[in-house]
């Protein structure tokens, strides 16, 4: 018994059967479905007071070109992400791991609110979560 | 049940004390990484204890469950009562109450469970590493006759496992996934409800389990779960435990599963399938 869910986990994650699928880019509403999500993401993350205290200094209209550009160039769409790394933009921050968490909720409400099937959000998710190390106690 | 609620309460104090002076109880944490609780009151899924920790309490923070299990098969009925305190995302501390009715024997088997779980390492959803953890679970009988009388050696025992747990954001079918690994040894007959070594052996054996379970969504978890079991008495075969388990996370206060377990022979009384329930609250 053991030995067939063995088998079985194993051939679950082996299989790479993410052949010829619709780029994350066009699931997202290309250019205009990104710039809404990341719209929605910071009208979230400027409503909760946990986290708001990051973005006094920010100018807003900037950070969301920005986040919609990086989106884009991630998801495999026509743009080029042309801010700082990941790492220098969080440079002096020092972001709590609980600080993160709360702004990947915001994602997840934000595409939730923009009805992308969980598909797609998971899509987005995995490529987000990648920058985590490179983003917290910076 | 008094006596447990005192040392409860110890736990919450020292708990506490050793967090930091801004910590809080908080909810941290990602939807659905705090798990279940587990039959034995570790964080977890139903049988198998999971290298997650309880609560959604991140570095800085703490948090605190109460759980209720039930399983009802054919010839037996397992209640569970748990609590668990976690803090800094690093420790979690359990204690479970297990009550074990022998519907067709009359009578029943009681066993108090007190648990540490340390994260040696890794993060459940981030980084290449999976989520490393060690436990404990120190298991005392409360009742001794029939465990003795079966050839049971002694009425306490400690279990020591190791698990490794990781998800998957993207997995197949861009679902999310989670699977676990646990090491446990242990001496315990039937989770230690019939006592600790036997007269077949009475040394710590090294017992393999398994979870692995599929997010539908945020919300709901579909899996199943495998524990292997020692053979340390000779009245009886003692057998692996699995089951299938729905899990249902509709918010972080809540979380609830419902599992079809298969306990195979429990002392003789084959076939033991039924219905397993778990509910869970977080604070």
């Amino acid at each position: 018994m053991l030995r067939v869910y063995l088998v079985s986990l194993i051939v679950l994650f082996m299989s790479p059967l993410h052949a010829a699928e619709q780029r994350l880019y066009d699931e997202l509403g290309q250019q205009q479905g990104i710039s809404q999500l990341m719209e929605l993401f910071v009208l979230e993350i400027a409503a909760d007071e946990r986290i708001i205290h990051h973005f006094e200094n920010v100018d807003i209209d900037r950070f969301h070109r920005m986040l919609s550009e990086h989106i884009c160039e991630l998801s495999g769409g026509p743009c080029e992400y042309t801010g700082e790394s990941m790492v220098t933009v969080h440079t002096g921050m020092n972001i709590s791991r609980a600080e993160f968490n709360a702004v990947v909720e915001h994602l997840m409400t934000a595409m939730d609110e923009q009805q992308l099937p969980v598909s797609t959000q998971n899509r987005l998710l995995a490529i987000l979560a990648a920058f985590h190390k490179e983003v917290i106690h910076q | 049940m008094h006596r447990q609620t005192s040392l409860l309460a110890g736990v919450v104090i020292t708990a506490a004390m050793f967090c930091s002076q801004t910590a809080m109880a908080d909810f941290g944490r990602i939807i659905a990484t705090g798990g279940l609780t587990s039959v034995e009151g570790s964080g977890g899924g139903g049988l198998v204890p999971w290298a997650t920790l309880s609560s959604y309490a991140e570095e800085g923070q703490w948090g605190a469950t109460v759980a209720y299990n039930q399983a009802d098969v054919d010839d037996y009925k397992l209640a569970v009562k748990a609590a668990t305190v976690s803090f800094d995302n690093r420790w979690e501390f359990s204690i479970a109450q297990q009550q074990f009715d022998l519907l067709r024997l009359g009578g029943s088997l009681k066993q108090d469970i007190y648990g540490v779980k340390y994260r040696l390492a890794g993060d459940i959803l981030y980084g290449d590493l999976p989520q490393l953890a060690i436990g404990l679970q120190h298991k005392r009988n409360q009742s001794f006759e029939l465990p003795s009388a079966v050839g049971a050696k002694d009425d306490s025992g400690t279990d020591i496992y190791f698990s490794s747990a990781k998800v998957w954001l993207d997995g197949l079918f861009h679902r999310t996934w989670l699977a676990n690994i646990t090491l446990r040894a242990t001496k315990a007959n039937e989770m230690g409800l019939l006592g600790f070594g036997g007269d077949v052996n009475d040394s710590y054996k090294l017992q393999g389990e398994l979870a692995v379970g599929m997010f539908i969504n945020r919300h709901w978890v579909v899996g199943m779960e495998y524990r292997q079991k020692p053979n340390n008495l000779g009245f009886a075969e003692e057998h692996d435990w699995h089951d299938i388990f729905v899990g249902w996370f509709p918010h972080k206060r809540i979380a609830v599963a419902l599992a079809y377990t298969q306990l195979e022979s429990i002392a003789g009384a084959d076939d033991q399938d039924g219905i397993y329930g778990s509910v869970q609250v977080t604070f």
